[in-house]
């Protein structure tokens, strides 16, 4: 098994109604993967398995080779799984830079996380002017800029992001994506969840097209991109 | 520690203020005010403690008086002529604020799930079974004596020295009040300095964290549970450290002074002072604790003046004020008295900030 993360037949149930019903998907070293599909079709509910915040009722997911079952949600983001919640969830009434602190939570380098600090800063100079100011305050798209950057801090191998183009503005969606492209060509393997199936699929190299808890479709980015099924259901045309 | 000029002078200043507070009361209002004074150092170690709940943490807990019961009732059972016991009080105080300490953790641990309003019945419901446990517990063998209470409770009384007499100490005459003024200054002064240094240590970072956004903090890799116990316990340490003091300090103990008003009162001081700010709380633990006292002893003679006789009972106007006088201070102060620097900078932020979308 050489998938950095694998998932089998993942079943979940949330307050009695099942969210997914048996879903199976891979994520490589180094590979972006988007996971496409509708409002309510099981997205979230799955990231949130992935990262340890719900308990699957049937299924494995394993990392580097490792099953995940008994691995407690903060035990996971010290062994390099991290969540970039939906909604961003930052810390509203902490500084940009408190906030960055609190990603390397799991950390002691203390050396090593001030430089950390200092490329964020580089990579994200919107933060580095902002950085005494309470997240909170921040507009819709820095604040994503301020979740995603949090979540690097922990020095992820596997980074999942949920929604990031949620709610935000065209161009700031635009500079989002280009971020996550970054980011993923430094090296970090990320598993995207979208509504935006377009601009999820064109920064992917594969895709996963989820409907009402099961996948559906699985295949090249590419290959997703062109197929009619996916055209009609998602990209309106 | 950093320590400019200007700073030492002004640690030099307050002490000198604060040693001679207990004298200049007692010479300008009397010794009924120090002893207020007394009560509103142990009110402050109370606000300090739900202060990490409550203000860090972001654990609405309404039932914080229980903690404090737990620690006068194990200073009351332990040194006091119920059991015939007269333990030292370098054992009981710890042991209190242990077992205090304890009980935070079994409030704790059935509410990690709950938030906001469910978790505040929940702690409500805590406080009160306490309560009623210590109303109750005198039959069919009798513990805490119901609802007498306990009373002939041991002076604190470290090495002999105790601090129910009157002494003379260099030429000064002190009496216990003075005395219990300086016991409870060094004990608030403990609880600043470890409120201190938790708030700007890992964990007071993962408890604002938890405050902020509970499922974000989990995906920093913080241990939600164990970090929420532990603002539990520690906060309930400071509860039952100061339930001990008062134990000693009053002499009497009933199921009384643990009720939900009690409760609601704290919560206010940390709120009305400035949730999550040392010195607003402390400003916040004074202030409540002396308004009441000042409308009690102040509503009758004003009255005389103004009109020559009393209309109106001081007893019952005194609760009166006191509600209109928090209701002014939360509509003109809505972050507290005396917030954090970031609250107050939130506040000045969003009224700057535009609103955009991204």
């Amino acid at each position: 098994m050489s998938a950095l993360l694998h998932v089998q037949d993942l079943k979940v149930s949330y307050g009695g109604i099942q969210a997914l019903k048996g879903i199976s998907l891979e994520v490589r070293a180094g590979e972006l993967v988007a996971l496409i599909g509708s409002n309510g079709a099981g997205k979230t509910t799955t990231l949130k398995t992935l990262a340890g915040l719900l308990r699957p009722t049937e299924g494995s997911i394993h990392y580097q080779g490792d099953d995940l079952a008994r691995v407690p949600a903060h035990q996971r983001v010290r062994d390099g799984l991290a969540l970039v919640p939906e909604g961003r969830g930052v810390f509203a009434r902490l500084t940009v830079a408190e906030n960055l602190h609190m990603g390397a939570y799991t950390r002691s380098d203390t050396a090593d996380i001030a430089a950390d600090l200092e490329r964020m800063y580089a990579t994200f100079p919107r933060l580095a002017e902002r950085r005494q100011q309470l997240a909170g305050t921040l507009s819709g798209g820095e604040q994503q800029l301020v979740a995603m950057a949090r979540a690097l801090m922990s020095r992820p191998k596997l980074l999942m992001l949920d929604e990031p183009s949620m709610g935000l503005a065209p161009l700031m969606v635009a500079k989002i994506f280009e971020t996550v492209r970054e980011i993923a060509a430094q090296g970090v393997s990320i598993l995207l969840v979208e509504q935006n199936a377009k601009l999820a699929l064109q920064v992917a190299q594969r895709g996963y097209v989820l409907e009402s808890g099961k996948i559906t479709l699985a295949d090249a980015a590419a290959t997703l991109l062109g197929s009619d099924g996916v055209r009609r259901a998602y990209l309106g045309g | 520690m950093r320590c400019s000029p200007n700073s030492r002078w002004f640690w030099v200043v307050s002490t000198l203020v604060l040693l001679c507070l207990p004298f200049a009361t007692d010479a300008l209002l009397g010794r009924g005010w120090v002893r207020i004074a007394d009560f509103a150092l142990l009110y402050i170690m109370l606000a300090l403690g739900l202060n990490i709940v409550v203000g860090y943490a972001g654990l609405l807990d309404l039932g914080y008086i229980a903690f404090f019961a737990v620690g006068a009732y194990n200073y009351a059972l332990l040194s006091s002529p119920q059991f015939g016991l007269h333990w030292p009080v370098w054992v009981i105080l710890p042991l209190g604020a242990l077992l205090a300490c304890g009980f935070g953790v079994l409030l704790g641990a059935p509410t990690l799930r709950l938030r906001g309003d469910y978790l505040a019945i929940v702690t409500l419901g805590f406080g009160e079974i306490i309560r009623i446990f210590l109303n109750n517990l005198n039959t069919p063998v009798n513990i805490t004596n119901g609802p007498q209470g306990v009373s002939m409770i041991d002076p604190i009384a470290p090495g002999g020295f105790s601090f129910g007499a009157t002494h003379e100490l260099f030429g000064f005459s002190l009496p216990s009040v003075h005395l219990y003024f300086y016991l409870f200054l060094a004990f608030t002064g403990l609880v600043i300095f470890v409120s201190r240094r938790l708030e700007h240590s890992r964990i007071g970072r993962a408890w604002m964290a938890i405050r902020e956004d509970e499922v974000a903090a989990q995906s920093m890799g913080i241990n939600t549970r164990n970090v929420k116990l532990l603002a539990f316990a520690m906060g309930a340490t400071f509860g039952g450290l100061s339930g001990g003091l008062f134990a000693g300090f009053q002499g009497f103990v009933s199921p009384e002074s643990f009720g939900l008003l009690e409760s609601v009162m704290i919560l206010c001081m940390v709120v009305l002072g400035g949730m999550g700010n040392i010195a607003g709380v402390v400003l916040g633990g004074l202030l409540l604790a002396l308004l009441p006292e000042a409308f009690r002893h102040g509503a009758g003679p004003l009255q005389q003046a103004l009109f020559g006789h009393i209309l109106i009972d001081p007893e019952s106007l005194r609760m009166l004020l006191f509600g209109v006088a928090l209701i002014v201070i939360m509509l003109v102060r809505p972050a507290g008295l005396w917030p954090s620097g970031k609250r107050r900078r939130e506040l000045e932020d969003e009224g700057a900030a535009t609103g955009g979308g991204a």
